[in-house]
């Protein structure tokens, strides 16, 4: 009898289980190895996916480790959407609870940001404010003006020095990390997500805007945050990145 | 060119090729034979970005074929209510030449596998799978391609033919046929079939297009051979025979070089579709 598609899928995704009964080669003998091809279809497929979304983690781990945290991650987080553009996005979560890395603490941080450049990397077109548009508001009327960001920026924060990792497992030359906490910021210049280190407060300033909060409320929570909240600093990035979009009223 | 320049509705009968970026810039500046794309539908669900830009750029200049990989038409249940939604979405503002799926189940209630997995032929199948062929009809307003699948195994319970199917699905719903010659060649050898048998008793007169692929070769428990349809070889010669026999049965025919693992530098890729372009040259009237 043919198995239904309940049981094919469990079969598919665990090896351990059996092989269903019902299919068979041109001799009329049960297909053996010929179901397998499914399963490693479906196995390698899912983890050259993960291999594509997370080159940073792999290098951190190596080919090896990763090709185990990989088969692992996808029997516990099969894809629940043939949308697999984000898929991966329990990374972070499934890293955290990971035994065997679970000396390497910025694994699921590391995660974060490597998925972040990916939703950034997909995320709607917006066009850039000028920076001449902001300078000719009055400071008052800056203060009381909301500010809209693009929609591929994305903000992770982190207590270890992830955006050090970062750059030194893909820049050439880069800086060893040092024992840092380090906010990093994703900016979509134009097609290219690149991350940039924030500055104390600045990812406060930023998730604030996010929030709908006004330009003058966004500064004080950064500096209540900070005090060393540099805004000329932050604001100089945001611009430079493309992450201002719109200025007013929010729609 | 002016008539492809022209023509974005339509599939032109000439070679096209599974658009990959690394290949943008070539595609536009020398694309020899190549006169059509087609994208894997699932890969410009974004929202934005450089895929979608792309896209819009080359879609300027191409016709272009959107084939999806996701639908699970061969599902047992419904279909992917949002997914259909996605998809309806990406063929609204492309207006593409042409959407095509497979004969195929990838989903199960809310997992996805992320294969084309087999369905047996029954009584019970035909209809499902019609019936969800009517629904992608009716939900995006257009005719779609029906492709035939690369076979590793066989179910005891099948009673139909996959060619007979295939025209029944295709006689019930309204669909055109999207006709894989590597994967008959693929199915043929790993079920012992004559490919050959399989062509003449294809419905060819619905076939809107043609897909040539790579297959690796392995082995069965028995030391039979069982080819494996990776999309990441060149066409092998006996699909290339199979293709030049179609052509000279149906005439020409919209024909992709799909090739998704280890792809190629573009000149490989364009000297396949200059292959298949000297076999459409040679097609009847």
């Amino acid at each position: 009898m043919t198995p239904d598609q309940a049981l094919l899928h469990r079969s598919i995704v665990d090896p351990a289980a059996p092989r269903p009964d019902g299919m068979i080669d041109s001799a009329g003998r049960p297909a053996g190895r010929r179901f397998d091809v499914y399963r490693n279809n479906v196995t390698v497929s899912l983890i050259e996916a993960l291999e594509t979304a997370f080159p940073v983690l792999r290098k951190l781990v190596g080919d090896e480790n990763f090709r185990h945290l990989a088969r692992a991650f996808l029997r516990r987080h099969p894809p629940s959407s043939p949308l697999m553009l984000f898929y991966g996005d329990a990374m972070p979560d499934f890293l955290s609870g990971f035994a065997p890395t679970g000396q390497l603490g910025y694994l699921p941080d590391v995660a974060r940001l490597e998925l972040a450049m990916r939703i950034s990397y997909h995320a709607a077109d917006a066009v850039p404010l000028a920076r001449s548009r902001l300078e000719a508001l009055a400071p008052e009327a800056l203060w009381s003006t909301h500010l809209t960001l693009a929609p591929s920026v994305l903000v992770i924060r982190s207590r270890w020095p992830l955006h050090a990792i970062w750059r030194y497992n893909v820049e050439v030359g880069a800086p060893r990390p040092k024992p840092a906490a380090e906010d990093v910021i994703v900016l979509r210049p134009d097609y290219d997500p690149v991350p940039h280190c924030l500055g104390p407060g600045a990812a406060t300033f930023v998730d604030a805007l996010r929030a709908g909060r006004t330009f003058g409320e966004a500064h004080d929570a950064a500096t209540d945050d900070a005090p060393a909240f540099d805004l000329s600093a932050t604001l100089t990035l945001l611009l430079a990145g493309g992450a201002i979009t719109g200025i007013g009223a929010l729609p | 060119m002016l008539d492809s320049a022209l023509r974005k509705d339509r599939l032109p009968q000439a070679p096209g090729v599974g658009y990959k970026p690394q290949h943008f810039a070539q595609i536009l500046e020398n694309p020899g034979a190549v006169s059509w794309l087609e994208i894997h539908a699932e890969n410009y669900m974004g929202d934005g970005g450089r895929p979608i830009a792309q896209l819009r750029h080359l879609a300027e200049r191409f016709p272009v074929s959107v084939h999806g990989v996701g639908l699970s038409i061969g599902g047992e249940g419904g279909l992917d209510a949002d997914h259909l939604g996605r998809l309806k979405r990406l063929i609204g503002w492309l207006e593409p030449a042409s959407f095509s799926e497979h004969l195929a189940w990838s989903s199960h209630d809310s997992a996805f596998l992320n294969d084309l997995l087999p369905l047996p032929y029954t009584a019970a199948t035909l209809n499902c799978v019609s019936d969800h062929v009517d629904e992608v009809q009716d939900a995006l307003g257009r005719r779609m391609l029906l492709e035939n699948p690369s076979s590793y195994l066989a179910f005891v319970d099948s009673t139909w033919s996959e060619t007979d199917f295939l025209a029944e699905v295709a006689r019930r719903t309204g669909c055109g046929l999207l006709l894989d010659v590597n994967n008959v060649f693929v199915s043929a050898t790993n079920l012992e079939l004559d490919p050959v048998a399989y062509i003449e008793s294809f419905a060819l007169d619905l076939v809107g297009e043609i897909h040539l692929g790579g297959h690796a070769e392995d082995a069965d428990d028995h030391g039979a051979p069982l080819l494996i349809d990776s999309h990441g070889h060149p066409v092998a010669d006996p699909v290339w025979d199979l293709y030049s026999r179609v052509i000279a049965r149906c005439g020409a025919r919209p024909t992709l070089i799909e090739w998704d693992n280890d792809v190629p530098d573009w000149d490989i890729l364009a000297a396949e579709a200059d292959r298949a372009a000297m076999i459409l040259a040679g097609a009847p009237a």
